[in-house]
């Protein structure tokens, strides 16, 4: 039984490199992040100061980032801060994306997965399709869609359904459309994966035991879709929870996402440390759910062949 | 378990024709299987023993015909509304659910009380001798294993009929010898009508009452499996159920108890009358085990023949013989080793004699 092995030093070198990345560009990245939440606010030429005093040299943290994000200063109330709504606005926005994902890509995936074998590299490609134009424009032309003269009203007012323009564009609807086109490919490829490897003779064998074809879906095919579905929602959730671009282009003013309050924070009261005390916040809201996926996705793999 | 009574039409198919697109899947079934009954539908893949299994069951709809359970036509129903269950040929146990919840999902789908529910489903893992694996999830369990709990699923619902899919074709061959004759036993002891499809003529014919062979979507022939087996009523079924010595002729005496025939080797004399016209083509059809094989001239005058042995198979329990003859046919000729040591001296080469009773042979017409 001698099985194939790299030598010590190559073996080490192809685990390195991976790990040498993240350290790099993921992990020191993180880590002046960390550092710069917990320093004061600087000038012009230096956006923040360092971690000890300079004239003493002694180590000093400013907790003062993260708590004027949950206290406000006026009359300390806690909880009630412009941060914590936008934190739970964007979270929100992000589930209601998340869902319209599911909605719309669990039956697109699914037909994707029956169709005939010859025809799937085709429909996967017409998912993958939009990638190939920019990002800006493809927003920007939603822009053009449901603008007060954009096609959407006017096809609604030649039908006579309305008489004047409704007004679509910068309002949440506009900016959940936006962020559910742009997202939607990232819940359907899990999906698809997972549908794809189902065996629908269990589908047969649960309508032979009595399911209805209703039934059937949601006692079959929705359990053993359900590593898909906690990807899918994952990879949409994550990056909606931070989306700058879309909110901006095509949401409302009214409404300020999380990564808008950052950038702000950041660019406009040149407050660096609380931006990144902001970012580090956020972090932590999508690292919780991201542990509760992996948990899963382990643990189903552990229940299957 | 030979049971030879008369079939009630408990489940009879009428006309049965499944048509995909321009082949014909199967055609013009007609069959009648009595309650009780294990009914096997044999052939070879493609035969359309599986389509015409999965419209009893209601995954396909019939393109012509009707299915009558108990007299009522069922051929449009549903298969979730249909009295019967399926054992599926890869099981198709439900990989997320442990193997209680398998077998508990057709009653849940029945809504039946919580308390009845676990009674039945604990009858049925005691029935296939599952219990202690209640909690275990379908890959944690073997072959073998798995088969009961496909079986054990597919009765907890006391379907009025039970529809087996190749049975025991995930299975190797020393397991699925034994795991026939439990099945069986099974399957009897809880007294449901059984349907199974095969490919396997020894399948069927150790678990089946009775046999229906199938080709090209059609019924060649319905019997248990010894009128399959000693009366086959054409070449086909004749050359797919086991082996057998295909000698093409004309005949050439055709009296009310017996006929003969002129072949390739000679005159073959056959024990039975036919109802033909002389000089009409046929082929007798004789056994290989039926064929006796010996050194020196016997003291027969018919169905005596010469030729000289080209090969010699040892199987085992019996050795098979490939006789060449005059005509340059080859002749397979079997006999079983009664002794330690082949009694005959039979060896590459020899001339030898063949023969056989006069109503071994078998007449086909087509």
């Amino acid at each position: 039984m001698a099985k194939f092995s790299l030598p010590m030093p190559g073996r080490r070198f192809v685990i390195g490199v991976p790990y040498a990345w993240l350290v790099l560009f993921f992990l020191l990245p993180f880590l002046i992040l960390l550092y710069i939440s917990f320093v004061d606010m600087g000038n012009d030429i230096h956006p923040f100061k360092p971690i000890w005093d300079t004239e003493t040299g002694v180590l000093k943290l400013k907790y003062e980032n993260y708590w004027s994000i949950f206290r406000r200063s006026e009359d300390d109330a806690l909880f009630d801060t412009i941060y914590i709504e936008a934190y739970l606005r964007s979270i929100w926005y992000a589930l209601c994306t998340a869902l319209l994902c599911l909605v719309i890509g669990y039956p697109f995936s699914y037909f994707i997965a029956r169709s005939k074998a010859s025809l799937r590299p085709a429909l996967l490609m017409m998912v993958m399709l939009p990638f190939w134009t920019s990002f800006l424009l493809r927003v920007y032309a939603w822009k053009g869609i449901l603008a007060d003269q954009g096609i959407v009203n006017q096809a609604l007012m030649w039908l006579g359904i309305t008489n004047e323009p409704i007004f679509l564009l910068y309002t949440n609807v506009s900016m959940l459309v936006g962020m559910t086109y742009v997202y939607l490919p990232f819940m359907i490829l899990p999906l698809y994966a997972t549908l794809v490897k189902m065996d629908f003779r269990l589908l047969e064998a649960a309508y032979d035991l009595g399911a209805s074809p209703f039934k059937a879906f949601w006692l079959v095919t929705v359990p053993l879709s359900r590593s898909g579905i906690i990807a899918g929602f994952m990879l949409v959730f994550i990056p909606s929870v931070g989306e700058f671009v879309i909110p901006s282009l095509l949401g409302g003013p009214e409404n300020i996402m999380i990564g808008r309050v950052v950038w702000d924070e950041m660019f406009t009261s040149n407050n660096w440390p609380r931006a990144t005390a902001l970012a580090v916040i956020m972090i932590a809201f999508i690292v919780v759910p991201l542990a509760i996926y992996y948990h899963s996705t382990g643990e189903s793999a552990d229940n299957r062949k | 378990m030979a049971n030879n009574d008369p079939p009630d039409g408990f489940l009879v198919t009428e006309k049965l024709e499944k048509r995909f697109d321009e082949t014909l899947a199967v055609d013009d079934v007609s069959l009648s299987i009595g309650r009780g009954e294990i009914f096997a539908l044999l052939g070879s893949s493609g035969c359309g023993k599986s389509t015409l299994l999965r419209m009893l069951a209601g995954f396909e709809k019939p393109t012509a015909g009707r299915v009558l359970l108990g007299g009522q036509d069922i051929a449009q129903f549903p298969p979730y509304d249909r009295p019967m269950n399926m054992m599926f040929q890869s099981y198709a146990l439900f990989p997320h659910l442990d193997i209680w919840e398998n077998v508990a999902f057709g009653l849940k789908r029945e809504g039946l009380p919580r308390a009845e529910i676990k009674q039945r489903v604990g009858e049925m893992l005691d029935l296939v001798q599952l219990g202690p694996f209640a909690k275990r999830k379908p890959h944690q369990l073997s072959g073998g294993q798995q088969q009961r709990v496909a079986l054990a699923r597919s009765l907890a619902k006391r379907p009025k009929l039970l529809l087996l899919d190749e049975p025991l074709g995930a299975l190797d061959k020393k397991l699925r010898e034994q795991t026939q004759f439990e099945l069986v036993n099974i399957i009897e002891s809880v007294e449901v009508t059984c349907v199974m499809v095969t490919h396997d003529q020894e399948e069927a014919m150790t678990m089946a009452n009775r046999i229906a062979v199938m080709s090209k979507g059609r019924v060649l022939q319905v019997g248990s499996p010894e009128e399959v087996y000693e009366h086959p009523a054409n070449r086909f079924v004749a050359d797919f159920i086991g082996n057998v010595n295909l000698f093409e002729g004309r005949l050439s005496v055709d009296e009310a108890d017996r006929c003969a025939a002129t072949t390739g080797i000679g005159e073959i004399h056959v024990g039975h009358g036919v109802s033909g016209t002389l000089n009409m083509r046929m082929a007798v059809a004789v056994r290989p085990e039926k064929i006796q094989i010996g050194k020196s001239r016997p003291a027969v005058d018919k169905n005596l023949f010469t030729g000289k042995v080209r090969e010699i198979a040892y199987f085992g329990s019996y050795n098979t013989f490939i006789v060449g003859v005059s005509d340059g046919s080859q002749i397979r000729i079997t006999e079983s080793n009664t002794s330690r040591h082949g009694q005959s001296g039979i060896t590459w080469g020899d001339d030898v004699f063949f023969w056989w009773e006069d109503d071994a042979g078998i007449v086909l017409r087509d």
